[in-house]
């Protein structure tokens, strides 16, 4: 290795820019990102087995003028680029994401309408997860002894139930059994939806939040064995302002990364427990449309659920960028 | 010499490895006065370090001591709560790779005023102030733009000038340096011991320099203690340590330095391998690799004994004297 240089962007000016270059290059790669998926989502249609048509029309059986109508529609006479691009631009500048074939409707409208129910349920999953997750992971971590040895037991269990068994056995306890919570529909007003979304974000966040547990033990852990903190010991810092000041500051850095990426992955597991517990969301409308071929409410879901995906990674980026002052000159060299 | 800083004597540590009680370091016995300095040289495994750990506190979980650490009218080991964080404000540590222990994500400047405002009470700005001039006198001029960088922004001989300076702002009255300059380049060792040795004599520090480096240890320490296998072989003044050693072990240390003024075929060597405490045997641990052994050395351990204002554990040391002598002036 060789000694590293001293540059003169340490103040912080030096960093706040370093960090506002970091952001303006990952939203550079979002855009990039989301313009490969949408292709790929596009591309999906005709990479389907049978004809676009039938692919379209859900295999019924239709009319020539119908047909017509799907091909002009579909612009399904155009080269395969062209199609895109026209797919694209209407997507983007008009918000038309085409027909759905079971709702009757523009398919911007069935996500707008269904897109709120996914969106609480994954916010509220999201704050399970980060809140009890992080937060059994802390007292495993630190406290360690009969604490941790429950919580590992707990949260071994959690992560090995997938959320369909979890959501069935939250519904007949809860919701069936006990009747403490409702099992289908979304409530009105602020307490109605926490009080109906909490069995639904609760089988949607355990085995997310079993990880996160378990990654923030491990963290917790490999800090406080840190030669930094042993420094931070025999300088004789009290314990309470080494865990925060040492600990948790430096592992909030890996659980951060990985809260991030299980965030962002509730998009796409949310179809199961939404379907379970009838509520209407984007997951819902993507197996049903799935089932029933419905080809443009499959695309418009599956775009919004990865800019959802990209979006939250991206944050996560940036987070990572502002907690770690290496990453700026690690981003550098590549 | 007058009253000790620090007195060790006869300081057994065991630690758990895997479960198992292991021998660690075997009646260790030092003692340190005010301003001086006393290298403590040995192989890799020969307990240098756990000494100085044991001394700071910072042994692993587990691990079980007898005999005493004295400082200030207490035994160190059983120091509690506010008067161990006394103790450690007194005590300082520098050890060999500066950037694993300074937290990377933290600012320079909120590493070196971390315990001027956590445990001192030193507000922000007057503290700043401090670790701005404390990085002056380590020869680092630029220091109030320095306290906004972080760790990595720095060379790896900055930021152990860094950490002395850090060390020295809280006014330690003895200076643990384990291989404070061993992950350093040579240019780089020379400034940063150079350092530490001035700040010693100015400030009246009491310094334990940990090296493998017997003529590091030489050039700035009054007297350095040789360990092998968990114990102290030898204490001496480092002048004589180089001209007339007790121990085998010394001597062997000493011919296996590389001289500087010739080249050589081949490197002298000890033959055999070091070995840890717990693995050492019977007797005398050095004996299966001492040219100088005779039966009775892998009878018993050798009793520490004083020859000539030195310290040593080797039951021929008396006999042997003048041919260890001999052995060294050969080689140089």
């Amino acid at each position: 290795m060789t000694a590293v240089a001293v540059r003169p962007a340490g103040h912080r000016s030096g960093r706040a820019t370093g960090v506002a270059r970091f952001v303006a290059r990952r939203l550079v790669m979002l855009v990039a990102t989301l313009f490969t998926s949408s292709f790929v989502i596009f591309g999906a249609l005709y990479l389907a087995p049978g004809d676009a048509v039938s692919t379209l029309s859900g295999s019924r059986t239709l009319s020539p003028q119908a047909v017509a109508a799907l091909r002009e529609q579909y612009h399904l006479d155009d080269p395969f680029l062209a199609r895109y691009f026209q797919w694209l631009g209407d997507t983007l500048l008009h918000g038309d994401l085409g027909t759905s074939i079971t709702y009757r409707e523009d398919v911007s409208s069935v996500i707008a309408a269904r897109m709120g129910v996914t969106f609480q349920l994954v916010l509220y999953a999201a704050l399970i997860i980060v809140v009890v997750g992080v937060g059994l992971g802390l007292l495993s971590g630190l406290r360690g002894g009969v604490v941790d040895t429950s919580i590992l037991v707990v949260t071994t269990v959690f992560a090995a139930v997938p959320s369909f068994v979890a959501a069935t056995v939250l519904l007949s306890a809860f919701a069936v059994g006990l009747g403490w919570f409702p099992a289908v529909g979304t409530g009105e007003g602020l307490a109605g939806t926490l009080w109906h979304l909490t069995l639904p974000a609760v089988a949607l966040a355990l085995a997310s939040l079993a990880i996160v547990s378990r990654i923030t033990r491990v963290a917790v852990r490999t800090e406080l064995g840190r030669e930094h903190v042993q420094t931070a010991i025999s300088r004789g810092i009290p314990y309470p302002a080494l865990v925060r000041r040492h600990v948790l500051r430096n592992a909030s850095i890996p659980v951060t990364t990985v809260v991030g990426i299980t965030i962002a992955s509730l998009f796409g597991m949310s179809a199961v427990v939404e379907q379970t517990f009838g509520l209407g969301g984007l997951g819902s409308a993507l197996v049903e449309a799935s089932l029933a071929r419905d080809v443009a409410v499959v695309q418009g879901v599956a775009l919004v659920f990865v800019t959802a995906f990209v979006v939250v990674n991206t944050l996560v980026d940036v987070a990572y960028a502002v907690l770690d002052p290496r990453v700026k000159a690690g981003s550098r060299a590549s | 010499m007058t009253v000790p800083v620090l007195e060790v004597d006869r300081l057994v540590v065991d630690v758990l490895v895997e479960g198992e009680p292991r021998t660690v370091l075997h009646e260790v016995s030092l003692s340190l006065g005010e301003g001086e300095a006393l290298g403590l040289v040995g192989e890799s495994g020969s307990g240098k370090s756990m000494t100085a750990r044991a001394v700071a506190r910072l042994l692993p979980p587990g691990a079980r001591t007898s005999g005493t650490i004295r400082y200030g009218g207490h035994d160190v080991r059983t120091l509690k709560g506010g008067a161990l964080r006394d103790y450690r404000g007194d005590v300082a540590l520098v050890f060999q790779d500066p950037r694993a222990h300074v937290n990377p994500v933290r600012r320079i400047g909120d590493f070196m005023t971390e315990a001027l405002r956590t445990l001192h009470g030193v507000d922000k700005h007057t503290a700043a102030k401090r670790a701005a001039a404390a990085l002056a006198d380590v020869g680092i001029a630029d220091g109030e733009r320095r306290l906004e960088q972080y760790p990595h922004e720095l060379s790896g001989g900055l930021l152990q000038r860094v950490v002395i300076a850090t060390m020295l702002l809280t006014e330690p009255k003895l200076l643990l340096a384990d291989e404070p300059t061993t992950a350093l380049d040579v240019t780089t060792q020379a400034e940063v011991m150079a350092i530490l040795d001035e700040l010693r004599q100015e400030r009246g520090m009491a310094l334990l320099f940990i090296t493998h480096d017997l003529d590091l240890a030489g050039a700035v320490c009054d007297r350095t203690a040789v360990m092998y296998a968990g114990q102290i072989v030898e204490t001496r003044e480092s002048a004589k340590l180089h001209e007339d050693p007790l121990h085998p072990y010394t001597a062997a240390l000493v011919t296996a330095r590389p001289a500087v003024d010739r080249a050589v075929d081949r490197l002298a060597a000890i033959p055999g391998r070091s070995v840890s405490a717990f693995e050492a045997p019977d007797g005398c641990p050095f004996a299966p690799r001492c040219p100088h052994a005779v039966d009775a050395c892998h009878q018993e351990r050798p009793p520490a004994e004083y020859v000539d204002g030195g310290l040593v554990r080797c039951i021929r040391a008396d006999e042997l004297r003048g041919r260890l002598a001999e052995e060294v002036a050969f080689h140089d």
